[in-house]
Parts: C-alpha cells; sequence; structure tokens
C-alpha cells in the first residue's frame, strides 16, 4: 500500500469515532457558528433588533407619562407582563429566534458555504447539535438579557428604594427569574421549530409567519388546539397571567411540571426530524 | 484488505433530478493515479464527483471509495478530499482561518491543524497571502485554497473539479507538477477539466462523459485503439512519399493514404496501427523508402473526444 493511504490510514486511528471526538467537534461547530452569530456584520441587526425593547423603557426612565398606572409600584408587575408578553415574548423572542436559527442552515445555503461543513469527516447529526446549540446560546445570551435589563429599567428609575426590596426580600427576583426561565424556554421551543424550518423550506418566512398566527390566535383556540403550540406551555408558566380578553376561550394552564418537560421532548423529537433531514440532504445551490 | 477497499467503484449508479438526467447507469473502477473525467457542459461530470462525495445522492445503485459507502461523511473524509467548483467561501475568514477551522471540524486539535494548514499553504504556494481576508483573494488564489483545503488532512482520494480554472500558465503548470507528486504517492486523483491537452498530458486514464452516459474509458491509447470506425491516421515524413503511398496502398488494413501539402509527408488511415508499423518497418528494411519522423496524428484526447462526442473540447 503507498505511503499517502498509509498516512490517511493513521489519521483515520488517531481521531477514533466515538462521544469524545463528536463533542470536540461539537465545540469547535459551536465556536465557529458563535463568531458568526455575535461578530460578523450581520450580528449588528441582530443585537439593534435584541435591545430595540430597551430603547422606549430608557426613554420611560427619563419621562414618566402622567397617568395612574405609572405612578402606582404595584401596578409595574402587570406593565412588565403586558411589556413582556406582547412586545419581548411574542414579538423579539419570536423573530429574533426565526432570524437566528433560520439562517444557521438557510443563510449557509444562500452564502453558497454549506458544503464546506458537508465535506469535512463530521457526522450531519453533529453538525446539527452544533450549530442548534450555538443558536441556542446566542438567542439566550441576547433576550435574556433583554428580559432581564428591561424588567430592571422598568422598576427601578422611579420607585428605586421600593424595587430594592421588591427584588430582594419580596417577589420581584423570582419573577425575574422565571420570565429569564420562560425566555430561555421559547428559545429551545422555536429554535428548534426554525431550525427544521430552514432545513425543509427554501422560503422560511411563510412557515413562521403561519406559526406567529397561530400562535396570536392561540385564545380563540379550543382547549384541546392550544396545546398545539409553544405559546400555551409558555404563557402558562408566566408569574403574572393576563386578561386574554372577552372572547378567550379559557383553558387550564399547565403545571410547569407537565410544561417544561413538554418542551423539551417535542424539541428533541424536532431536532431528531432535523438529523434526519440533514443526512438525507444534497447540496444543490442551483435549485435553492 | 480487499481490492475493493484500494478502489473507487460506482455499481450501476444513475442520477435524475426529477425528469432530469443527471448520470445514467454508470459502472466504474478507478484505481489509484491520475484519472480524468472529460466532456462538454452538462455532460455529468460534476453530478459524477458530486455523487462520488455524498453532495448528492444517487437516484439507482451504490458508490464506495476505498470501501466506504459515500452516506457515512465521518468516515469518507477522513480519506477523501473535495475542491468543488464553488467559488464560495464562509464570511470573513482568512485563508488560514479557512483551512484551520475546517480542520478542527475534522476533530484535530488546534497545534496539528496549525501544522496541517501551514503544510497545505506551502503545497499551493499561498504562505504569504494566508493571512489575508479570502474576500479579497484573486480568482487563481481562491482555487488555490480550496485546492489547499482538500488536501490539508492528507487524503488518499483527491477529487478536483475543474481545478486548473483561473491559473496563470506558471501556478498550471507547478499544480500540475503537485498532481503527478500526489498521484506518485499513491494517491487517487479524480480530475476534471476542459482544457484537453493537459489532461492528455498529465492522465493515466480518461472517461469520456456525454449527456450523463460514459462514452469511453481507459487509458487514452487503449480508448484510441478500440475506436474501429475511426482509423488511425498517421503522418510518415520520408525522403520519398509517393512510393510509400504506392507500397502501402495494396495493404487491407489501410483505408486511405494521401500526399501531405509540402510533398515531404504521407498521411495513412489504418484500421490497425500495429500491423501498419510492422509494415512500415519492413519497407524501411528493404531499402524503399529513408525515414525522418512517425507520428499519430489523431491519437490524442482531443481527437477522441473529437470522434466520439462531436465537439474539438475546450484548450487553455
Amino acid at each position: 500500500m503507498s505511503s499517502a493511504i498509509d498516512v490517511a490510514h493513521a489519521d483515520a486511528e488517531k481521531l477514533p469515532l466515538n462521544w469524545s471526538l463528536w463533542l470536540r467537534q461539537v465545540g469547535t461547530i459551536f465556536r465557529l457558528e458563535i463568531q458568526k452569530n455575535f461578530l460578523s456584520r450581520r450580528s449588528t441587526l441582530i443585537y439593534l433588533i435584541a435591545f430595540l425593547p430597551l430603547f422606549p423603557l430608557v426613554a420611560f426612565a427619563f419621562v414618566t407619562p402622567n397617568t395612574n398606572e405609572f405612578r402606582d409600584f404595584n401596578q409595574y408587575s402587570i406593565t412588565y407582563s403586558i411589556i413582556y408578553n406582547g412586545l419581548i415574548l411574542r414579538t423579539l423572542v419570536f423573530f429574533g429566534s426565526a432570524w437566528i436559527f433560520m439562517n444557521l442552515f438557510r443563510g449557509e445555503i444562500v452564502d453558497r458555504s454549506l458544503h464546506y461543513y458537508f465535506l469535512s469527516a463530521v457526522r450531519r447529526e453533529v453538525l446539527v447539535v452544533g450549530k442548534y446549540v450555538s443558536g441556542l446560546v446566542t438567542t439566550v445570551v441576547l433576550f435574556t438579557t433583554t428580559t432581564v435589563v428591561a424588567m430592571l429599567l422598568l422598576y427601578f428609575p422611579h420607585f428605586y428604594s421600593q424595587s430594592v426590596r421588591y427584588f430582594t426580600e419580596g417577589r420581584g427576583l423570582g419573577q425575574l427569574l422565571t420570565y429569564a426561565g420562560i425566555t430561555i424556554l421559547a428559545c429551545i421551543g422555536y429554535g428548534a421549530f426554525f431550525l427544521v424550518v430552514g432545513l425543509f423550506i427554501r422560503n422560511p418566512i411563510i412557515p413562521a409567519l403561519l406559526l406567529y398566527g397561530w400562535e396570536w390566535l392561540n385564545f380563540l383556540l379550543p382547549p384541546v388546539l392550544k396545546k398545539i403550540s409553544v405559546i400555551h406551555y409558555l404563557n402558562s408558566l408566566v408569574p403574572v397571567p393576563l386578561s386574554e380578553g372577552p372572547f378567550a376561550v379559557i383553558a387550564d394552564p399547565t403545571p410547569a411540571y407537565i410544561a417544561i418537560p413538554s418542551m423539551v421532548l417535542v424539541t428533541i423529537l424536532v431536532l431528531v426530524l432535523a438529523a434526519f433531514r440533514i443526512r438525507h440532504m444534497e447540496i444543490r445551490y442551483g435549485s435553492d | 484488505m480487499t481490492a475493493a477497499d484500494q478502489l473507487i467503484i460506482f455499481d450501476n449508479v444513475s442520477k435524475f433530478y426529477g425528469e432530469i438526467l443527471g448520470v445514467n447507469r454508470v459502472n466504474l473502477q478507478i484505481a489509484p493515479g491520475i484519472t480524468s473525467l472529460v466532456g462538454p457542459n452538462g455532460a455529468g461530470k460534476s453530478t459524477l464527483m458530486n455523487l462520488m462525495t455524498g453532495l448528492l445522492r444517487p437516484t439507482r445503485g451504490s458508490i464506495t471509495l476505498l470501501g466506504i459507502p459515500t452516506d457515512q461523511p465521518e468516515r469518507l473524509f477522513r480519506k477523501v478530499g473535495y475542491c468543488t467548483q464553488f467559488d464560495s467561501f464562509p464570511r470573513g475568514v482568512t485563508g488560514r482561518e479557512f483551512i484551520n477551522s475546517f480542520l478542527m471540524v475534522h476533530g484535530y486539535d488546534r497545534r496539528r491543524a496549525n501544522q496541517l494548514s501551514h503544510l497545505a499553504l506551502e503545497r499551493v504556494n499561498l504562505v504569504d497571502a494566508a493571512d489575508r481576508k479570502v474576500a479579497g483573494y484573486s480568482k487563481g488564489m481562491r482555487q488555490r485554497i480550496r485546492l489547499a483545503q482538500s488536501i490539508a488532512h492528507e487524503p488518499a482520494v483527491l477529487i478536483l473539479d475543474e481545478p486548473l480554472n483561473g491559473l496563470d500558465p506558471m501556478v498550471r503548470a507547478e499544480t500540475i507538477a503537485l498532481f503527478r507528486k500526489l498521484a506518485a504517492e499513491g494517491l487517487h486523483l479524480i480530475i476534471s477539466s476542459h482544457i484537453l491537452h493537459e489532461v492528455d498530458m498529465m492522465s493515466d486514464r480518461v472517461v469520456l462523459l456525454n449527456n450523463g452516459y460514459i462514452v469511453a474509458e481507459g487509458d487514452i491509447h487503449g480508448v484510441r485503439d478500440e475506436m474501429e470506425e475511426h482509423p488511425m491516421q498517421i503522418l510518415i515524413r520520408c525522403d520519398q512519399p509517393a512510393k510509400l503511398a504506392a507500397y502501402v496502398f495494396g495493404q487491407k488494413h489501410v483505408v486511405e493514404a494521401r500526399l501531405h501539402e509540402d510533398r515531404g509527408g504521407l498521411f495513412v488511415k489504418t484500421k490497425d496501427a500495429d500491423r501498419f508499423y510492422l509494415m512500415l518497418n519492413r519497407a524501411v528494411a528493404e531499402g524503399e523508402v529513408n525515414l525522418e519522423s512517425v507520428a499519430p496524428v489523431d491519437d490524442d484526447l482531443s481527437a477522441v473526444y473529437q470522434y466520439l462526442i462531436g465537439t474539438t473540447g475546450g484548450s487553455a
């Protein structure tokens, strides 16, 4: 046998196919993707989107609207719940996750660079895991920061001493951690969905908008259908529940001990689907 | 290790893009050395290479490279490097980062990745530009950095889709020399090219493709010999071409004898080149003519390509 083939076989022996190699490969893919997510030109846009909800709250820190809701400290937990639900969870986390997770694969197909990963000695399932973890860390860092800073920006500028007591002795810290936890769970669930959509569908905006509509109409759906959504489980965990209006169909919230494992389980199933898809995926940029 | 573990084997492989044929019923066994895929645009060369590397999956049939099926990239790309035609790169990387990052995805640690990427950059003569952004590279440099990426992990099979595109003549010659060196080390090199005289120069064997079918394969002279419907044309330069014409005309295997325009040579078309050369030796021995030179006129890839595919192929 020739020397070159000998070298290749020797190297193959040095890199056994096992968990330690897969973990190292996940780590490498994670680092490459994190660099792209946080340090590329494209990341400027995602920073802007991620911190957009903070701009009105910074303005609010300097100017207090002359209405009763903003003079009463006890109303702030409801105000934050409204901001969190409407602006952070349903808009920022949803569309931010869509942008980041869809681009993990779709972005590389558009850039015509996905084949470099496919030409590496790496299991494609490992690629899915590495990319998903990088997307998850990116979204969790950005959106949890926004969740926490938004809450602090709402409370502290106008009621500093009361806020200190609320967050150290009262329910404030617990609520803050719960909201952060819901944000993380949303990144986990929406992230897996958008990752797989980016793998299956050439124009993933349409399914993203369909899901967005489904999530917003969730309050009108019968209890059985409510459970086929991400937002139902997230809403079940919100520490300050909001009224969904006079037309809402009331359903019992799902307890946390069911909601959290259910979300994680569905996420795992969706990632298995993504792994199956990528295992059979072809590179045909022309048709993409 | 079985013989199959040293071959690239296509077993009745077909690939369709919906209704459109990519390649059809390909049966091939490729041994170490340089094998060139030749054919016009759309013949199926890139499809065959993408099938070989698992970027495409066959509609029918199976492919193994050194005994490894193409749907196991984690094993396959320890032994295979592929320099594609896609002229695109991850954003914002330097040449060195580009190679390093993918060596690390292979599983090498940073130190070994640095060593291997430096060796690869040296081999393609790109060390000086290694720390510049790939986006600022010329077309030839981009071609070379892709080549470096494909050889960096020291594969046993190297697949190169139009690897000489965009290279200037000097680098082209260096690159061909590199291919020869790699082939001499025992690698399989599968190269597609439009530039027939370069393919002719460097290939141990060729695979001619047209419209998704393999129309001929093997050593170029062997392929030429098998083309009975196209008699081989030989130019004999001698002192008495007219006399030689009369001498050869009676032979059954000679189908045409024509004087060269300068009257200093004779074109002969023969169905059996071996018998013709024997006859020519006899004529010389009998003192009929004094030879200056004897050379086949259409025993090269261009002629074979023209006969089989019907065009003149590409040129540099």
